[in-house]
């Protein structure tokens, strides 16, 4: 009885870190696609489409709202305080810091993550990628190459978009809506916000987030079961793990950032 | 073809918007703009005792109303003060030179901005000039040790007061007595 919950435990140990070792494998293959790709740029922004532009109405909106949200609670803690005037900063940093890649890459991850789980999933279970390879095209140069840089180009710029949107929601609510100065509400985001400290690690938290949805996207998809069971257990863990992963990461980036 | 062409045209949209919304976080959001110079201004300095918590981009007042704000604040080596100096825009040529200037807190915690109270010169201060009439911040700790100072000053000098009155009328013991209950 033992024996066989230590057989199981042993083989559920082994099962992640071959699923780690393909996943780290397949990384380093999709890179090996780059060089082809840049001669063949017109893959790259067919994905782009796909998987960026696609997200700007969901990230936009999502933005919009978190802004605003961020502009009533903010207020409603800061008048306590009488200090409202700092709800600039507070919206700012909050969204920069870590709302923005952190939402941005959770929408990220259920837009266009699954998407592309999905659609890579069928292509292995319709047998796509066997043709493919009959043809002698690299079905991970071809098809997996253009996606991953797709999404680390797409995902710092939905950050950047959500952030910017963010803000001016905050600002419609906190300045528009509950009369805080203009000019204290900008003014003092200006003086707090740091464009290396604040905004770069802001860019390079969703780089981050790109990349790693981006790849739990592209190995789970590529890595399922080919039938219409597997596929659908992929999408789900794409869109379980992405949203682990991004949390976690997101604490230690944090952690590394920010420490001060 | 042209469909192709289509999609790349949004993506190129895309990529414009999401460079445009970082474009306005660099320069509107973020203290990049602080650096920029606004042609149509003019810089004024003033040296203060203490600035407080006077900050970079804190606003400039003139009864209220916004005229300028604080582009850097420097330590002077030789005499220790501090140098702000500030930048007002140029449809404010007209400050006195003899003004006055003062740095204020907006509220009990509320950021601290500098305060001009016009003079009644006629010779106007130009770019460059320096502000010679300055009050400095207002330290909470300082202005309770000299509320605290004053209240044993004070009543130091009563007891003695009451001391004197006392030893004319009445003898020597009660006196002390009262003295010491006084100083208690």
């Amino acid at each position: 009885m033992l024996h066989e919950q230590l057989a199981n435990l042993g083989a559920s140990g082994i099962k992640i870190i071959e699923r780690l070792g393909r996943a780290s494998i397949l990384f380093w293959s999709i890179w090996g696609g780059l060089p082809s790709l840049l001669i063949r740029p017109r893959l790259l922004i067919r994905q782009i489409h796909k998987v960026g532009v696609l997200s700007i109405i969901i990230v936009t909106v999502s933005g919009i709202f978190v802004g605003m949200v961020l502009g009533l609670q903010g207020y409603y803690v800061l008048s306590k305080f009488s200090a409202t005037q700092t709800l600039g900063i507070m919206i700012a940093a909050s969204l920069i810091r870590e709302l923005g890649p952190v939402v941005t890459a959770l929408l990220f991850a259920g837009r266009a993550g699954s998407a592309l789980t999905a659609e890579i999933g069928l292509m292995k279970a319709t047998e796509q990628l066997a043709g493919l390879e009959m043809m002698a095209v690299d079905p991970i140069r071809r098809i997996l190459t253009p996606r991953f840089f797709a999404g680390c180009i797409s995902m710092p710029l939905l950050a950047a978009i959500f952030n910017t949107v963010g803000i001016l929601g905050g600002h419609f609510v906190g300045v528009d809506l509950l009369g805080v100065d203009a000019g204290a509400f900008w003014s003092q985001m200006q003086s707090a916000i740091e464009l290396g400290h604040d905004i770069g690690n802001s860019i390079i938290k969703s780089l981050v987030f790109g990349v790693v949805c981006t790849w739990i996207a592209l190995f789970e998809g590529y890595d399922t079961l080919p039938t219409s069971e597997g596929v659908s257990h992929a999408t789900t863990r794409t869109v379980v793990h992405s949203a682990l992963a991004v949390l976690g990461l997101d604490f230690v980036l944090t952690a590394l950032m920010f420490k001060g | 073809m042209s469909q192709a062409r289509a999609v790349e045209t949004i993506v190129g949209a895309f990529m414009a918007l999401g460079f445009a919304a970082l474009f306005f976080l660099v320069m509107q959001v973020s203290n990049l703009s602080t650096n920029v110079i606004s042609s149509n201004s003019y810089q004024l300095q003033a040296r203060f005792e203490n600035v407080g918590s006077l900050k970079t981009r804190a606003p400039v007042n003139m009864a209220g109303v916004r005229i300028g704000r604080v582009e850097s604040i420097k330590l002077d080596k030789a005499t220790f003060e501090a140098v702000v100096t500030m930048r007002i825009n140029q449809e404010h040529m007209t400050i006195p030179e003899d003004t006055f200037a003062s740095i204020l807190t907006a509220g009990l915690l509320g950021e601290q901005y500098i305060g001009l109270d016009p003079g009644g010169s006629d010779e106007y201060l130009k770019d460059g000039d320096s502000i010679s009439h300055t009050q400095s911040a207002l330290i909470l700790e300082q202005m309770i040790g000299k509320f605290l100072f004053n209240q044993v000053g004070g009543s130091s000098s009563e007891s003695k007061s009451s001391e004197s009155k006392s030893s004319e009328s009445k003898d020597e013991s009660q006196s002390r007595t009262k003295d010491n209950i006084s100083t208690k």
